[in-house]
């Protein structure tokens, strides 16, 4: 409609209303970056106009929850050139999802845009301007598919009004399609370019006067035949990613950071490493006070005239550290605790019928423990930022999942207003949520700050991300069951005690958030009459992170493996048993099951499906031949699992070899994420998912001694290399063409059942039990 | 005074003779095609040719390269099209990408002296570069397409 140089300085569409703080009913990842006392929402066109009358006004759920919740105006998503190249605006981080394709192509759909004809740009953190842009819990196209063809419509209804207006011909004669606006009864046309600028003085046209696409007329949306728009940069080395962002008068820098969280430095004598060839500055920073949050750790900052001599600096340094209260953390001995911790009652989060009382009457008892360590995201690229504050006015350029909270706490930290800061949004060399915490951003800015806001590049050594990470939490999941004389349990007892990612915004949180409940362990829908979940107390010795999937991995590898447990104790296949323990088909309220949360979503629209639960483990099943005769040390196992509002399975056949060595052969993994705007990029999400998870179950762990985490680089923190892999991975997506549906989540979903289905065909193979991830040499004895 | 080439054009460098090759070529040259993932050759992220042999160049000093000829992804193919480009295009290999560099200059390699590599070859040469995002099948799909090989049939389902 505009050209991209007007689009910066257009009016917003809608102005934004007064933030209206609201309970924190819905505690979504992103709430939690917008504190943890309110989440402020400022509101969309639609809102503004009930704005007045705010008594009554029901819950909110999914983008419509989310701070600053959505926009669909066409003018901020679209801009079309006199040449015709359209231009779509990605407001969400591409970290390896697909998100700038998916969201390219679903605008050009509604638009009538030829494909060819379209090229994607980066958003920067604007919320207000484009609605949320926090990417991570699975929610891109989840929250934004149904805005964004909205805006893509509404762009073409302008370039048909533009035309009739021209033509003076009814708007209704007009019609647009592959790129060109026609009157058929005149035989006139006018490619887009042609008519663009007419079209961006026109109002965009109100909401209910755009009329949507039928899904069978869809040339892009499902169909998965779209390759990615970032191929050619990406294969030629061209894509840029926030390390490779490079301004004129660059400084490099690193930090030595605290090796214990909660430490600071003693004293520091930088004499050596002033000698370094290149070095600019040295500083210290400040440890932060509690809670932490996304706050630097502190540290001593080297800055350089290049990477290499910062790197030689930051060796050179002598920092004499004082460790601080966890200085003697040793996640060893803190298994101990937990296990001793999850023994006894703890916080109940669940109460269904009496668990004691069926328990005593059991016909039998099974119980067992489960434990997951501490993982560290690791993505390829680590943390990288570069910032400049110039004549007042700070500039970022980050690989942030978060670029609204990078610009949020920029501001706060340097004491800038907020129209003073601009973060730029780069490629990210994966995310994993580690990319949603801007502790790296903020200690860019300090050293931008300490050599007078000159450029400054801040780099994350591999070990400064397994250092000092945001970490999975570590936990222990006991599980108790009375079973009946069928062996099924009449009585269900799970204790999760784990550190919360609560700990970081709340200084001395000890329990599990709704949030991380509700992946997970509050919302198993099994059909047993007698449940209770709890939740002991849980001490966090560093500091506790999102990592893909989330709280999903512990309780999903606990929930699926012990099902497993019960199906042999009760001597029935461990398919049909798990089945039989989701029960019949049936749609169940989540907040029933005391899920509050129900990952932000409507219960209303999103309830738990049982229906697709089951018929994701039937897909696994029988793509992987489930029952068939497997040959001595093979065995086949199954896990399913709901989350981010997506039902996913997975089936693995797997052969332990002479020395106890696992080998993966094949991964069947189904998923029902709902009606699939991109099949392509999901069924390579799920690819991931599958050597994602495998890695986490066969040979992934941080642990701490001394407060310190023991691995340094990727010869420690082993995760799945190729030769690993499984050679067939075989992803079965459950159509759904019906497009009006909710949209599940993909980017997490397919984690969580890789593990236990792992474990589980372990057992099949060889009748061993693996109880306690990562496997790694566990068989070998 | 260190003289090489890269990517074909003559250069000098009179900085420390012990910098890595990995930040001599990102914050010297400014390609930043080789990526920094582990700085220890665990990773192969910054895979590179030297005399055409595929190193990691964050353990490279750029002394090592003395009278060489040093290759990137930027220099790969004067097109952006070498078969393994065109293969990792085609079977959208990438998800976030930030590896694939090092995992197409390693595969080059391979392909140079392994024209028709095997799954278990394809393996063992490529054990060394690490992908979070999970790419591998297709990594190996895409090795056998830039061979001239049909996959194998037990790539699993793929567009």
């Amino acid at each position: 409609m505009i050209h991209e140089s007007q689009m910066m300085s257009d009016a917003l569409a809608s102005e934004p209303a007064p933030a209206a703080p609201t309970a924190l009913a819905n505690v979504s990842r992103r709430a939690m970056l917008g504190g943890m006392g309110a989440l402020v929402l400022a509101l969309s066109w639609r809102d503004s106009a009930r704005a007045e009358d705010k008594t009554n006004e029901p819950k909110k759920f999914g983008g419509d929850a989310m701070p600053h919740g959505w926009q669909d105006d066409p003018k901020v998503f679209v801009a079309i050139a006199p040449d015709g190249t359209v231009t779509v605006t990605c407001h969400r981080a591409e970290m390896g999802q697909g998100v700038r394709t998916s969201i390219a192509f679903v605008v050009a759909d509604e638009l009538e845009a030829t494909w060819d004809k379209v090229k994607v740009t980066q958003a920067w953190g604007d919320e207000t301007r484009f609605g949320n842009q926090d990417t991570d819990g699975s929610r891109s196209l989840r929250h934004f598919f149904q805005h964004l063809r909205h805006a893509g419509a509404a762009a073409r209804l302008m370039l048909v009004q533009a035309a009739a207006k021209q033509w003076n011909v009814p708007v209704s004669e007009v019609r647009a399609e592959n790129h060109v606006v026609t009157h058929a009864k005149s035989k006139r046309s006018l490619g887009y370019g042609e008519i663009a600028a007419a079209a961006a003085a026109l109002p965009v046209p109100a909401r209910e006067t755009v009329t949507l696409k039928d899904a069978k007329d869809f040339k892009y949306i499902g169909k998965g035949k779209i390759g990615l728009v970032d191929n050619r940069d990406i294969t030629t080395g061209k894509a840029v990613y926030g390390l490779d962002t490079k301004i004129d008068g660059m400084l490099y820098a690193l930090v030595a950071r605290p090796p214990v969280f909660g430490g600071k430095v003693a004293s520091y004598d930088d004499t050596e490493a002033k000698k370094v060839a290149g070095v600019v500055k040295i500083f210290k920073i400040d440890a932060p006070e509690a809670p932490v949050e996304f706050q630097p750790l502190g540290g001593v900052a080297v800055i350089a005239k290049n990477t290499w001599a910062a790197m030689k600096a930051r060796e050179a340094l002598k920092i004499t550290w004082d460790d601080g209260p966890n200085a003697s953390y040793d996640s060893v001995a803190f298994r101990g605790e937990l296990e001793k911790a999850a023994r006894a009652p703890g916080k109940v989060v669940r109460n269904q019928g009496d668990v004691d009382g069926a328990m005593a009457k059991a016909k039998k008892r099974v119980e067992a423990e489960y434990f997951v360590p501490h993982l560290v995201q690791a993505p390829m690229e680590p943390p990288a930022a570069v910032v400049r504050i110039k004549d007042g006015f700070c500039e970022a350029w980050a690989c942030t999942q978060a670029p609204q909270a990078t610009h949020d706490r920029l501001a706060k930290k340097l004491n800038l207003a907020s129209d003073k800061v601009r973060v730029n949004q780069t490629l990210l060399g994966g995310g994993f949520g580690r990319k949603s915490k801007p502790d790296y951003v903020l200690e860019a800015a300090l050293c931008s700050q300490a050599v007078d806001g000159a450029p400054v590049k801040l780099v994350w050594t591999r070990e400064d991300d397994l250092h000092h990470g945001y970490y999975h939490t570590i936990s222990v999941e006991r599980l108790e069951a009375g079973l009946d004389d069928k062996g099924m349990p009449v009585a269900w007892l799970h204790r999760s005690a784990a550190p919360t990612i609560g700990s970081i915004f709340a200084a001395g949180a000890k329990n599990e958030l709704p949030f991380e409940l509700g992946m997970g362990l509050t919302n198993t829908p099994f059909d047993i009459p007698n449940i209770r979940l709890e939740n002991p107390a849980a001490d966090a010795h560093v500091r506790i992170g999102w990592f893909r999937s989330v709280s999903n991995i512990p309780h999903a590898f606990a929930i699926q493996s012990f099902v497993n447990e019960l199906a042999h104790a009760a001597g029935r296949d461990p398919k049909e048993y798990l089945l039989a323990l989701i029960g019949p088909d049936r749609k169940i309220d989540p907040t029933t099951l005391g899920d509050v949360w129900n990952y932000g979503e409507d219960p209303a629209r999103y309830p738990i499906d049982t229906g697709r639960l089951r018929g994701v483990i039937e897909a696994a099943a029988k793509g992987i031949g489930w029952g068939r005769t497997m040959r001595k040390n093979t065995g086949l196992g199954i896990a399913g699992h709901y989350s981010f509002v997506t039902h996913t399975a997975v089936a693995a056949e797997v052969e332990v070899g002479p020395k106890g060595e696992v080998v993966v052969k094949r991964i069947d993994i189904a998923v029902d994420c709902g009606p699939q705007v991109n099949p392509e990029r999901i069924r390579s999400q799920m690819e991931g998912a599958v050597v994602m998870g495998m890695g986490l179950a066969l040979s992934s762990e941080i642990t701490f001694k001394d407060g310190r985490a023991q691995q340094n680089n990727f010869d420690g923190y082993e995760i799945t290399r190729i030769d690993a892999a499984p050679k067939e991975i075989h992803v079965h997506l459950l159509a759904n063409p019906n497009f009006s549906a909710p949209l599940g989540g993909v980017g997490e979903p397919g984690v969580p059942p890789v593990a236990p289905a792992i474990a589980n065909a372990i057992f099949a193979a060889t009748g061993r039990r693996i109880r306690q991830l990562p496997i790694r040499d566990q068989l070998s004895a | 005074m260190i003289k090489l080439t890269v990517n074909g054009a003559e250069r000098s460098f009179d900085g420390d003779s012990d910098m890595p090759l990995l930040w001599y070529l990102r914050d010297e040259v400014g390609l930043t095609g080789t990526k920094f993932g582990c700085g220890q050759a665990l990773c192969g992220a910054c895979t590179i040719h030297v005399g055409g042999t595929a190193v990691r160049g964050c353990v490279t000093p750029v002394s090592a390269a003395e009278g060489q000829a040093v290759v990137t992804i930027e220099g790969l193919s004067p097109d952006g099209n070498h078969p393994v480009q065109v293969a990792w295009r085609d079977l959208n290999v990438a998800q976030c990408g930030y590896c694939q560099c090092g995992q197409m200059m390693q595969a080059a390699s391979l392909l140079t002296d392994t024209p028709k590599p095997t799954d278990a070859q394809i393996d063992e040469a490529m054990s060394g570069n690490l992908c979070r995002c999970g790419t591998y099948p297709r990594i190996r799909a895409a090795i056998h397409q830039a061979a001239g090989q049909a996959a194998p049939a037990t790539k699993g389902e793929r567009l």
